[in-house]
């Protein structure tokens, strides 16, 4: 057993469903107790769908624990393939059912005879994976179902297209930011005069994956999605893939040379270097903006980066190389690709944190102190315990991370869109100057909470007074540094003097 | 009793196949009103992405709940449960000290029959916190539901003797009210009795685990929320208590319903009670006015559906089915009776009243009826209003103000705002999904 508040990955049926519901027309059987339907809920409110979330639930009740559940999963398939005419039904098993230990598959089987649709089952363990481990593993599953079903004949009919296509794979529901993602990828694409074949699974119609093939090479913008399937079609078709995020100016760099290799390899030459200067220098702001005076007073800012390895990496890399700040630590709750991440960042700063446990976050934040945190609502949370501001730059996210504005991470406009974010969070250029000169413009009583309140000394009116006036982002600090001082040279109140003292004494 | 009612054919049973919150959100309220408490999720990851997700912003604010995340070692039963629950619930003791620790069994501990009942009093005594189990799980109940497991197991703490006999200057009949709401409806609540010369000895749960009141055999107890039937039949089997059956104070005249009711056991003559009630009716007259003729829908999820119909109704609305997860027709008798009596006074038909029902059948009535609103969960909201269909969410009626006199403005609040909305913005029709 584990004692936990908070998780940064959801279980494993959430991957699953996501990915069935990403796709058109397919639906979902949740073989699951009452109110284990939440994920429709998430999708309806999150994403603000206008349609009905395909997923139901073949409801495991007291019944079904004493008799098994006979008929009851086969009758719900059969009456949702009636109800709905799907392509596909996902009997999707949770923590409940995985336990009851039911042949799942055999009902999977006996439904099958009677639908019209597919049937298959979500192979996954719900102990043993997550769910962005589960939905990388049930779109590979997806994928491999139909690419079998292609017959000798149809193979050899699965001609390249004429020109130079690719198959963007790992767009879902209720993935950070992915919509507006999409748009600009496909813009990408266009500027490189590169056809799009198939977007998956966001969409997609079961009929589309037959398709997969045609295309030159595959496009997996998040590892956390996408990658078995790319392994997948590689081995099966022998199709190259780019596996690197699009995000920021040197990533997109490296993503575009990569397809102009595998272009290459293929048999068609193109030069995308004229491209990518004309982007950074004209269609990207990023790059003059970093340069530009007001940006001077991003050096020596410091902060900490925590999310999914995709953005963290990606955050991490433009945060350091691109706008020169000092990154203290960077970190993942991606467990599972600890040796990628740590190899993509352990060179951009001094540690590499990987846990899923917000705890050690939290603490971490705490000890490190940076002028800003870019993390996900967690972090949010913990920053403004700590009144640190933060930048929300991966999931688990809510619902204010789905704007209805135009904001990809992803692309040129994505650099613009992060370059704004990171500028965002700072308190930044004259305003930071003027705010030191004049003491702030907040004199409200409310002193910042800080995560050690312990009562050991306490403050004098004035000093309380006089820590009012320090601006707020950096009161916080001061609060701790001084109350530290205080602590080591045995004072129990603090007076203006001992205040001053500290600050004479500690180095910031 | 009303036999007629009861074999009725106003009352259908479906598939079961509907959306309702999990049991075990009943903690994100109760951690709230028991302040000395500590709820400990005994589940998987999926429960905890559920309260995670279900309680929002609250779980940011340090709450006194977690989930006791089993792993697969605790499933295969390779780990002790109760050395694993004895190690966390220590590390509980030592950063929280709280004065109660609630064990909340879910799915998971069924399936695996984990003995929470038997390690409970055991571990109690060893560790020197009291722990209470209430199973709040899926399997067995919907929603609200999991309060009335944790009430019911709550009911059996409640002492039974009185150290200081402290009597009571007002009669000598004790009542308890039992259902856990906002502090200060509570203190409305008492207030209206008050009136009445009807002296409240105290509520099950109270704000502190160590206030339980005393609870004596041939006390009398009443509730204030339809779902709470598991702790009327432990209040009145257990410790023999009477139990008024009453319409639950939700509306001017379900509120009046219950004072009355409570009057009238303590054989005492209501003082200005219809008058009272008259108020608040004039002073919902600009809502009513919005509603009267308009029809309704509840998909149903939280039991409070009966009630609120009977509300409705008698604020001049259409109920065109009332969905409802379990039906207690012996626990909501008197409710069902006031329906009934609200029909007649308002001359409409006795609305159909489905328990468990199948939210896919639903909507196709919902399609065929275009009610002018629906009451429904979250995860139909968003896709009804896209088809021209107007909703409110039901959870949003567990968590508001809604019992006594002077909260019933607070329902029409709820309940009109989505006719309010319709009447202040226009939309193209273009915004529709045609089905």
């Amino acid at each position: 057993m584990k004692l936990a508040y908070w998780m940064y990955a959801g279980p494993a049926h959430i991957g699953t469903l996501r990915i069935a519901s990403s796709f058109n027309n397919v639906h979902a059987i949740m073989h699951a107790p009452l109110g284990d339907d939440y994920f429709n809920v998430m999708r309806s409110m999150l994403e603000r769908d206008r349609h009905f979330t395909p997923v139901t639930a073949s409801i495991v009740d007291r019944h079904v624990l004493a008799r098994g559940s006979q008929e009851k999963v086969i009758n719900n398939i059969i009456k949702k393939d009636k109800e709905e005419k799907p392509d596909l039904v996902v009997l999707t098993p949770t923590c409940t059912s995985s336990i009851l230990q039911e042949d799942l598959q055999n009902f999977v089987q006996r439904a099958s005879i009677e639908t019209t649709s597919d049937v298959i089952l979500a192979d996954v363990n719900h102990y043993r994976v997550n769910e962005l481990q589960a939905s990388d593993r049930t779109l590979a599953q997806i994928v491999a179902f139909y690419i079998n079903k292609i017959n000798n004949k149809q193979k050899s009919d699965l001609k390249k297209t004429v020109k130079p296509s690719v198959n963007i794979i790992g767009m879902l529901s209720l993935g950070f930011h992915h919509q507006h993602d999409l748009v600009d990828l496909k813009r990408m694409f266009n500027d490189l005069d590169i056809e799009i074949n198939q977007v998956i699974p966001d969409n997609a119609s079961i009929q589309d994956l037959y398709n997969l093939p045609k295309a030159w090479f595959n496009c997996i913008p998040y590892r956390e999605a996408g990658l078995s399937t790319a392994q997948l079609l590689a081995d099966k078709f022998n199709m190259p893939y780019v596996d690197i995020a699009p995000m920021g100016l040197s990533n997109i760099k490296t993503f575009v040379c990569r397809i102009q290799s595998i272009l290459a390899m293929l048999g068609c030459h193109r030069n995308y270097e004229k491209y990518v200067e004309l982007q950074t220098k004209y269609m990207s702001q990023a790059a003059w903006f970093s340069r530009s005076i007001d940006c001077q007073n991003l050096t020596d800012k410091t902060a900490i980066v925590f999310g999914d390895a995709t953005h963290a990496a990606a955050m991490t890399k433009i945060l350091v190389r691109e706008m020169g700040v000092h990154v203290l630590w960077s970190g993942t709750y991606c467990i599972n690709d600890r040796q990628w991440f740590t190899s993509e960042v352990e060179n951009l700063c001094s540690k590499v944190l990987i846990t899923d446990d917000h705890n050690i976050v939290g603490d971490m934040i705490a000890n490190s102190e940076p002028n800003a945190i870019f993390g996900t609502q967690m972090e949010r949370h913990i920053g403004k315990r700590l009144n640190i501001p933060c930048g929300v730059i991966s999931s688990p996210v809510h619902i204010q991370n789905f704007p209805l504005s135009y904001k990809p991470f992803l692309g040129y406009e994505g650099t613009n869109q992060i370059a704004d974010l990171i500028y965002n969070s700072f308190t930044l250029g004259m305003e930071d100057h003027l705010l030191d000169l004049f003491g702030g413009h907040d004199t409200i009583d409310a002193v910042t909470n800080t995560l050690s309140s312990d009562n050991l000394v306490t403050w004098s009116p004035e000093a309380l007074q006089e820590l009012t006036k320090i601006p707020g982002f950096v009161r916080g600090k001061v609060k701790r540094n001084t109350e530290k001082f205080a602590i080591a040279q045995g004072y129990h109140v603090i007076s203006l003097e001992v205040m001053y003292e500290a600050k004479e004494n500690v180095k910031t | 009793m009303t036999l007629a009612i009861t074999n009725s054919s106003i009352f259908e049973c479906e598939t079961g196949n509907y959306h309702t919150f999990c049991p075990i959100s009943c903690v994100s309220w109760l951690y709230q009103k028991i302040e000395d408490s500590f709820f400990l999720v005994i589940g998987t990851k999926t429960c905890g992405y559920f309260l995670q997700n279900a309680m929002g912003v609250m779980i940011f604010a340090e709450p006194r709940y977690a989930m006791a995340e089993l792993e697969e070692g605790d499933i295969s039963a390779q780990l002790n449960d109760y050395e694993e629950l004895k190690r966390l619930c220590l590390q509980i003791k030592k950063d929280r000290k709280p004065g109660v620790i609630f064990w909340i069994g879910t799915c998971t501990t069924e399936i695996i029959k984990m003995d929470l009942e038997g390690i409970g009093p055991q571990l109690e005594a060893d560790i020197q916190i009291p722990i209470i189990v209430a199973r709040a799980n899926g399997l067995d109940y919907a929603f609200t539901q999991g309060e009335d497991t944790v009430l019911a197991a709550m009911a059996h703490r409640c002492p039974n003797t009185i150290q200081c006999s402290k009597q009571s200057k007002y009669n000598t009949k004790r009542l308890i009210i039992f259902g856990s709401l906002p502090e200060t409806v509570v203190k409305q609540l008492n207030h209206e009795l008050q009136q009445q010369n009807i002296h409240v000895t105290g509520w099950l749960p109270c704000s502190r685990y160590s206030e339980l009141p005393v609870i004596q055999s041939g006390d009398y107890v009443i509730g204030v929320n339809p779902f709470l039937s598991r702790t009327a039949t432990t209040l009145m089997r257990r410790r023999k208590a009477k139990l008024i059956s009453a319409p639950f104070p939700i509306g001017p005249d379900g509120t009046k319903a219950w004072i009355y009711k409570i009057c009238n056991v303590f054989n005492i003559t209501p003082k200005g009670l219809e008058q009272r009630e008259k108020t608040i009716w004039n002073n919902l007259e600009q809502y009513l006015q919005l509603i009267q003729g308009k029809s309704v829908f509840f998909m149903g999820d939280n039991l409070l559906e009966i009630s609120l119909a009977r509300f409705l109704i008698r604020c001049g609305m259409i109920v065109y089915e009332i969905g409802i997860p379990y039906m207690d027709k012996r626990y909501q008798s008197a409710e069902i009776q006031l329906l009934t009596d609200t029909c007649k006074k308002m001359k409409v038909n006795m609305p159909k009243i489905v328990e468990k029902p199948d939210n896919y059948n639903q909507l196709d009535r919902i399609r065929d009826l275009q009610p002018d609103l629906v009451i429904t969960g979250m995860a139909h909201a968003n896709p009804l209003e896209a088809r021209g269909i107007n909703t409110k969410w039901s959870v949003e009626f567990t968590f508001a103000q809604i019992h006594g006199f002077t909260n019933a403005q607070d329902i029409l609040e709820l309940i009109t705002k989505p006719l309010r909305r319709n009447t202040s913005i226009h939309n193209g029709d273009n915004i529709y999904i045609k089905s």
